[in-house]
């Protein structure tokens, strides 16, 4: 079934008459997705590759259908483009943008709360579906249809993932980038919900790192509410506390957020914890292997 | 971002929020000038650094002298700052080296009555800012909040709405303040959350805040730190930047675009995406080498910032090896390629690579590092590479 995104999602682009929107609304309409115009206040009227471009997103969504947003707007814009998107009914808003104030996702997600709506991200590669649907940044040829969920804060840390599983002849059906940043729309525990109740996962992986409680809260859900499989791997072992390590969510302070803690955390829920980046795909093996 | 003590007081002061007040001296001179003007019959001479624990510090050139300092007359505060200007601090957050002090802060005394513990920070549990307060001020309230964490309070606030004022009497109540306190912690609280969400700060500490015999709350010290992503919308708060503060690789690297963080080791790495480049060190750490630096060269990075990516690490004197790790997404394998060449023709290198590449264009850029002059030793997937740069930085 795959989760959140499929081949009959229709999908706009806010920010597509900007030079990064474009060029990725391309890479998805290569891959196959449904895009299915663009957004660009100004800009309504015009045509970016064929698509129609609309000025405000509740035009685009009474136009085209469009159940789906891939925001590439610049970040002192990201929130209300979020928020517009929301407001318009859109059901899954992917940001891919890096760089949004971090009090700007505030009451961004009270919202995405309150109306019940999928963000992904911001600071995201984005969602993709292999061989249906495809919405952000990632190469879509790593990928391959198949029944591993994978969950990741990380864009390139997650292709590799993605690889590693594919070589080993284990498919996806759907792999989410959270984001890197401290407040994301969506969290693990949402997904491995998500994940849980489609037929298709039989088992996840979840790529994690240094900074915020996120996979400890998730491992506590595991340990009540997931019956399948669940593997992992923590990035910033050695990370120093105090610094900023890329992404703005991947911070050690006040001693809370190491990478140690996380791995304790997850291995006392029996997930399977890789131990280097090298064996994620193997310890997915090894989760499916223990489970049976 | 990080700012000085006394321009977080600074900002402190103009929101209304309570402040000593205060002087800044850049020389001795100054320092005698500084107590003079203050005209009070003590005064406290501070190390202005971007670090902690300057209290305990101690000076590289002189041990017996303290990074804070309480002073009687207008020639001590001159000899304190003498001493303290030029000087090498060490503190708990410095590392051994310690960091140069360039000016100092001198402050009116302030009657002491208790010390508290303000902060807030964004709680990303919670998704939003929260207030944090405990009646135990003036020590490491990570060690509070380890041992006793019952004695820290908790107040959630949004951003736009601000701290509302039973919040405060409840923290009041929690605090043992009565009075004229409350009235003066409904100015400081209120006015350090209204600070906080309207200057995009990641972090505002105030500790120890003072309650002094008269019952009011005076900020004694104030840490205040500054999220990058928002920096475009506060040019005055941008301007307070101390480059001297900071490392100069990271320095350097910032200007290029590039995301850095200095380590200890001697195996330095240059990667695509900040999960991976984070993992990249583990793995070098996992096969027995130690990283010498985190570096991000992102998706967007063109030829000419992967140059200097590179010179940057070829530049770092601890640097015996060099792990390039790509997996190209955005990031083409062709222009790791090409930069290598490039940093290879303008710097030459002087110590092995070890290059790992996959992703897009990966074909193509293993061939054009293979027909150019450039020496390097490929690798073959993430093991590969780990075990041949710890060989050949050892």
């Amino acid at each position: 079934m795959s989760i959140l995104i499929n081949k009959d999602t229709r999908v706009i682009c806010q920010g597509i008459t900007g030079k990064v929107g474009g060029f990725h609304t391309r890479g998805c309409l290569e891959y196959g997705t449904q895009m299915v115009g663009g957004v660009t206040p100004g800009k309504g009227g015009t045509e970016v590759d064929g698509l129609p471009v609309f000025d405000t997103v509740d035009e685009a969504v009474q136009q085209t259908g469009a159940n789906a947003s891939m925001i590439f707007v610049p970040p002192a814009f990201t929130a209300d483009a979020i928020l517009e998107a929301v407001d318009a009914g859109i059901k899954v808003v992917i940001a891919i943008t890096e760089g949004v104030p971090a009090l700007d996702m505030v009451h961004v997600y009270e919202e995405v709360r309150r109306t019940g709506t999928h963000l992904i991200g911001p600071n995201c590669p984005g969602v993709i579906t292999p061989e249906e649907c495809k919405i952000g940044i990632m190469p879509g040829y790593i990928h391959k249809k198949g029944s591993v969920g994978l969950m990741s804060r990380s864009g390139t840390l997650t292709y590799e993932a993605v690889w590693q599983l594919s070589n080993l002849g284990l498919g996806q059906t759907t792999c989410v980038g959270l984001g890197g940043d401290p407040i994301v729309g969506t969290s693990f525990i949402d997904l491995l919900e998500l994940f849980e109740a489609d037929d298709e996962t039989e088992s996840v992986l979840m790529i994690g790192e240094i900074g915020g409680t996120a996979e400890e809260e998730a491992a506590a859900y595991v340990k009540e509410h997931v019956s399948k499989p669940v593997a992992a791997f923590i990035a910033g072992r050695t990370a120093p506390p105090g610094k900023r390590m890329g992404h703005a969510g991947a911070i050690i302070s006040g001693g809370k957020g190491t990478a140690a803690e996380k791995v304790a955390a997850l291995e006392a829920a029996s997930i399977q914890v890789a131990d280097s980046p090298a064996d994620m795909g193997e310890a997915v093996q090894r989760a499916i292997a223990a489970h049976a | 971002m990080k700012v000085h003590e006394f321009q977080a007081k600074q900002i402190l002061r103009d929101a209304g929020v309570a402040v000593p007040r205060g002087i800044v001296a850049r020389s001795a001179e100054e320092a005698v000038s500084a107590f003079q003007e203050l005209n009070g019959s003590l005064a406290v001479v501070k190390a202005q650094i971007h670090a902690g624990g300057r209290g305990k510090g101690t000076l590289v050139e002189h041990p017996e002298q303290h990074g804070v300092e309480l002073v009687k007359s207008a020639a001590a505060a001159g000899e304190v700052a003498g001493r303290l200007l030029g000087s090498r601090l060490v503190t708990i957050q410095t590392g051994s080296e310690g960091q140069v002090v360039r000016q100092v802060l001198v402050e009116e005394g302030c009657d002491i009555d208790r010390e508290l513990y303000l902060g807030i920070v964004l709680d990303r549990a919670a998704s939003r800012p929260v207030l944090m307060a405990s009646s135990e001020g003036g020590v490491d309230i990570e060690k509070v909040a380890a041992e006793t964490p019952e004695l820290i309070f908790k107040e959630h606030f949004e951003p736009t709405l601000g701290l509302q004022d039973f919040q405060v009497r409840k923290l009041c109540k929690k605090l043992g303040l009565e009075g004229k306190s409350v009235k003066s912690a409904l100015g400081l609280m209120k006015g350090l959350c209204r600070v906080f969400a309207q200057t995009d700060c990641s972090l505002a500490e105030i500790n120890p805040l003072v309650v002094t015999g008269d019952g009011e709350l005076i900020a004694l010290d104030a840490k205040m730190n500054f999220d990058d992503n928002a920096l475009f919308r506060h040019p005055k708060v941008a301007e307070l930047r101390d480059e001297a503060e900071e490392e100069p690789s990271e320095l350097r690297a910032a200007k290029a675009g590039l995301s850095y963080v200095a380590l200890e080791g001697n195996i330095g790495c240059l990667v695509n995406g900040a999960g991976l480049a984070m993992s990249t060190m583990d793995l070098i750490k996992l096969h027995g080498g130690e990283p010498a630096n985190f570096l991000d060269v992102g998706g967007g990075a063109n030829v000419d910032q992967v140059t200097e990516a590179f010179r940057i690490l070829l530049d770092d004197k601890n640097v015996k090896a060099v792990l390039v790790n790509i997996f190209g997404g955005i990031m083409r394998c062709t222009t790791i390629a090409n930069a290598l060449v490039e940093a290879y023709k303008t710097v030459g290198f002087n110590v092995p690579l070890v290059v790992r590449l996959e992703g897009t264009e990966v074909e193509e850029g293993r061939r054009i590092i293979a027909e150019s002059d450039v020496d390097i030793i490929t690798a073959e997937g993430l093991t590969d590479a780990a075990k041949k740069v710890v060989a050949a930085a050892s």
